[in-house]
């Protein structure tokens, strides 16, 4: 059966390249599924978190900050703003910056500060819920290609 | 005759220089390694975004609608962005970089206002007398895109504004360890080139080709700005690399001169002293 080449790169580096049975990725329009020979597709993406399923039972989960996404031949290619592989989250890091990102929409200095405070308490759950929900699966690290 | 002494200082204090640009040669040669990865790191997000953009923009050419970064107006102001590094000691670089900008603005017919990166640019313009609308220093060693963000922000804005009508961006293209090139790039508004890979395939763009093309242009705009400052970062550190690499050469020469010299004074010395010598033996025995 065909399988989809993964690569996801942000503008510093490239983070993943890999080989996946299906894609599910947050489009800007809602969760979107990909599986081998999809028609080609340009998307926005949400902030959210991606994931790639290897067989029926590997998953490995990368968190992105929006960006875009494109569908050909088989290849799938993310274009993130930022990208994080889940066991690369520090997830002290991503409490505090929930925590930080309550305080600022409490205090509510500006519409566009309040948009950038809401945005990245986005960010920042996700980036909890999927460090936490590694964790406690206590998934060894799942091989990577490439 | 040259005093010995002087020539011993002088070959000690070229020596002392000799040390300073061989250590700066050495940082800048790992500097401009780590630069270099950068630059190699960033170029397939960058491919990708301008074949993405390319297809875009042939599909929304049809439409009424486009979007304000891609709309072309008459020219009445233009905006220079100007990437020069914060410090000297870089062979011919800045000079090189000062004059292409020069010459770019003296040759446009309407006003260019600057935006300096780096504080060699700033302090040429401002010298000058030029319209100087913003200055950013202190950024090229560890350039992240975050850092980007609050120079294109203000690039953006004063196109959409109104205030300029093009925005060009100068910078070193490194093209290789001895050869860095001023480059002129246009920046906004933004052109897509052809792209022959991808050309012809219908794709789907969700939620719609222009909404997907208003999120993508001013993140074209950030990664062209940041691929700019990655260029030149590299470009610096080759260019000092090789300027003090130079600089050592010739300081290694000096000694050898100087040190020629002084063994000749020295002789020449002793040589006065022996003929003393025997002068005055002979004439105690004459």
């Amino acid at each position: 059966m065909a399988t989809l080449r993964v690569e996801i790169v942000t503008a510093e580096r490239t983070v993943l390249e890999t080989e996946a049975d299906m894609v599910i990725a947050p489009g800007a329009e809602g969760q979107l599924g990909i599986l081998p020979r999809h028609a080609p597709l340009i998307t926005a993406l949400a902030p959210g978190a991606i994931r790639l399923k290897h067989g029926a039972a590997e998953e490995e989960t990368i968190v992105v900050s929006g960006g875009f996404l494109e569908v050909r031949n088989n290849r799938v290619i993310i274009l993130a703003d930022a990208a994080e592989r889940d066991d690369e989250i520090d997830i002290a890091r991503a409490e505090e910056a929930v925590t930080l990102a309550r305080e600022r929409i409490q205090s509510r200095a500006s519409a566009v500060d309040l948009e950038r405070a809401v945005q990245s308490l986005h960010r920042a759950q996700v980036r909890v819920k999927v460090a936490r929900r590694r964790r406690t699966a206590g998934a060894p690290p799942v091989s990577r290609g490439g | 005759m040259p005093n010995i002494r002087t020539i011993r200082r002088r070959v000690r204090s070229v020596e002392n220089t000799a040390k300073i640009t061989r250590a700066m040669e050495m940082i800048a040669a790992s500097k401009m390694r780590r630069a270099q990865q950068q630059v190699l790191a960033g170029r397939p997000y960058a491919e990708k975004m301008r074949q993405v953009l390319s297809n875009l923009t042939a599909q929304t050419q049809g439409l009424d609608e486009s979007h304000p970064l891609q709309e072309r107006r008459e020219v009445n102001t233009i905006q220079l962005l100007h990437i020069t590094p914060d410090r000297g000691l870089a062979g011919g670089l800045n000079n090189n970089l000062n004059r292409r900008s020069t010459q770019f603005i003296l040759e446009e017919r309407v006003k260019v206002n600057v935006i300096t990166i780096g504080k060699k640019g700033r302090d040429f313009m401002v010298r000058h007398g030029q319209d100087v609308r913003a200055v950013f220093t202190d950024l090229a060693d560890h350039v992240t895109v975050g850092d980007i963000l609050p120079i294109s922000r203000l690039v953006v804005d004063d196109y959409t504004s109104g205030a300029v009508d093009r925005v060009y961006v100068m910078f070193a293209l490194f093209v290789s360890t001895m050869n860095q090139q001023p480059t002129l790039r246009q920046l906004i508004p933004v052109e897509a080139a052809k792209d022959e890979a991808s050309a012809g395939v219908d794709y789907i763009y969700e939620p719609d080709s222009l909404a997907v093309l208003a999120t993508l242009l001013p993140r074209f705009v950030d990664m062209q700005i940041y691929q700019a400052m990655l260029e030149a970062n590299a470009s610096e550190q080759s260019a000092r690399m090789v300027a003090m690499r130079a600089a050592t050469d010739n300081a290694s020469e000096m000694v050898e001169d100087l040190t020629l010299e002084l063994n000749k004074a020295r002789q020449a010395m002793i040589t006065g002293e022996l003929l003393d010598i025997v002068g005055g033996v002979a004439a105690l025995e004459g």
